[in-house]
């Protein structure tokens, strides 16, 4: 028996099924076998939007229920509050797989880990970042955010948390084997969320002056394109280093 | 060339070369930085604008220098350590650390006293300041995740990982923060390009940035001779070492 096939017989069940059948079948089992772990485990998925929710409630009980205050400060609210919500979500990323060792054999399959990865990351964009960008605009017109912002709103926060959940893996991999990895990961990743920040909530203001939009949203799109062909390497890297240790 | 790399594999052979490289930088260190203190403090001409607040440039802008090349110091010696796993390269990068959060502490605090007769506040928002911040954070952040590790050679590869990442990110955050806002003057020091100031204030700003490059590289071989001791101490070298000193 040679070497990879000692490995592949370690493989998960899903893995396993066509052993000839190579990194499509494993990208497919391992997209199709988190989604349904997160779909069982609903209160996850919705946790993040509650938080999404409270924390805006907060902001017109902190400073004023004024609409023209609000107005002017909602496109930045809506962006900082989704992005702490998503990066709440992100401790438990890798967090129950690496439990229960199923981030060991994930370890142990011949397919590249990157790729692995970077459908677990998928779903969790497909059931954090895209539900938070969905419900954004809803939260918009409470802070009475100006009208003809909102399909800018939604798709700067959809294409933006795409590169949050990217970034966020990577500080996730990194303090998965550390018991209490919570406050750090946030501490590592949120410096790294600036350039997003700054992007995302420039493309909400500039759709409220009239500005041109474009522009914003193709600069959100270039950093999702060099996280999307960079982190799943560090966040592949960052996975040996969580186990191993 | 392949030659070299091994060398640089023993702890040893570094402890030996490191002795006799120190005391020249510490030299060169402490020569540059007094001439340059006494020189910018003392004889460089007060600036028309700013008076004599301007001269903490002269402590200022080493200091941010230093800053951003030890960032970039510490995700090459990661790289180094992760491709070829030289321990050296660790324990540099270790000892690097705190020493660039101190340096970016000290750009950003002398920014602030500065800010108080330039801007009548101690704090602006404004884009450089803010990416100074930032990297302030960035550095947090890699010393945070270095400790949070049990296992040295996890909290290594880990700490590696984070620098190479941060480093990727850094042109990346100043160059948004600076489009995001800029109400800083244009940057005051460039090595080639045109010089914004006359020669009288230039040449010790200049002279004081080779002595705080010389006090760096001086305290990290420094450090770094510690940090081998600490790591190695079960060796027979570092052993006889002890031995002979007693």
């Amino acid at each position: 028996m040679t070497a990879s096939e000692n490995s592949l017989s370690r493989a998960p069940a899903a893995l396993r099924e066509e052993p000839g059948g190579g990194l499509a079948v494993a990208v497919w089992a391992t997209l199709k076998r988190d989604l349904l772990l997160m779909l069982r485990r609903r209160s996850e998925v919705l946790n993040p939007l509650v938080f999404f929710a409270l924390v805006i409630t907060l902001f017109p009980i902190g400073i004023s229920p004024d609409p023209a205050l609000l107005a002017a400060i909602a496109p930045g609210l809506l962006w900082v509050a989704a992005l702490l919500a998503a990066l709440l979500s992100l401790d438990s990323l890798f967090r129950a797989d690496y439990d229960d060792g199923s981030l060991e054999q994930l370890l142990l399959t011949p397919q590249p880990l990157a790729l692995l990865a970077l459908a677990k990351v998928a779903v969790h964009w497909l059931l954090t970042g895209l539900p938070l960008a969905l419900m954004a605009p809803v939260l918009g017109i409470m802070l009475s955010l100006p009208a003809g912002s909102y399909a800018v709103l939604a798709i700067s926060l959809a294409l933006g948390s795409a590169s949050l959940s990217l970034i966020g893996a990577i500080g996730a991999a990194l303090t998965v084997g550390l018991s209490r990895g919570g406050v750090l990961l946030s501490l590592l990743v949120l410096p790294l969320y600036i350039p997003v920040l700054i992007f995302g909530a420039g493309a909400v203001q500039a759709a409220i002056l009239g500005d041109g939009v474009l522009a914003h949203l193709a600069i959100l799109g270039a950093l999702l394109a060099l996280a999307l062909s960079l982190a799943p390497l560090a966040i592949a890297a960052s996975l040996r280093i969580s186990i191993n240790g | 060339m392949w030659a070299f790399i091994n060398k640089l594999r023993s702890p040893k052979w570094f402890y030996a070369i490191s002795a006799k490289l120190q005391p020249w930088f510490w030299a060169a260190a402490l020569i540059l930085i007094v001439t340059g203190t006494i020189w910018g403090l003392a004889f460089a001409p007060a600036d028309y604008q700013q008076g004599n607040s301007f001269r903490i440039i002269y402590v200022h802008v080493p200091a941010a220098f230093l800053a951003q090349s030890i960032f970039v110091s510490m995700a090459v010696t990661g790289l180094v350590f992760m491709v070829w796993k030289i321990k050296i390269a660790d324990m540099a990068a270790t000892v690097m650390a705190p020493l660039g959060a101190a340096m970016t502490f000290i750009a950003l605090f002398s920014g602030a006293v500065w800010g108080v007769p330039t801007w009548g506040t101690w704090w602006m928002w404004d884009a450089r300041l803010t990416s100074m911040l930032i990297l302030l954070f960035l550095y947090l952040g890699v010393i945070a995740l270095r400790g949070a590790f049990a296992s040295r050679d996890s909290a290594s590869r880990a700490a590696s990982v984070l620098a190479m990442v941060g480093v990727i990110n850094i042109p990346i955050i100043k160059y948004s923060v600076e489009w995001w806002y800029t109400l800083h003057q244009p940057a005051t020091f460039t090595v080639t390009g045109r010089v914004g100031m006359p020669m009288e204030m230039w040449l010790p700003l200049l002279i004081m940035v080779l002595g705080f490059y010389s006090f760096f590289i001086a305290l990290v071989l420094t450090r770094t001779r510690s940090e081998i001791l600490r790591r190695e101490s079960n060796k027979r070298w570092v052993r006889e070492l002890a031995e002979e000193a007693n």
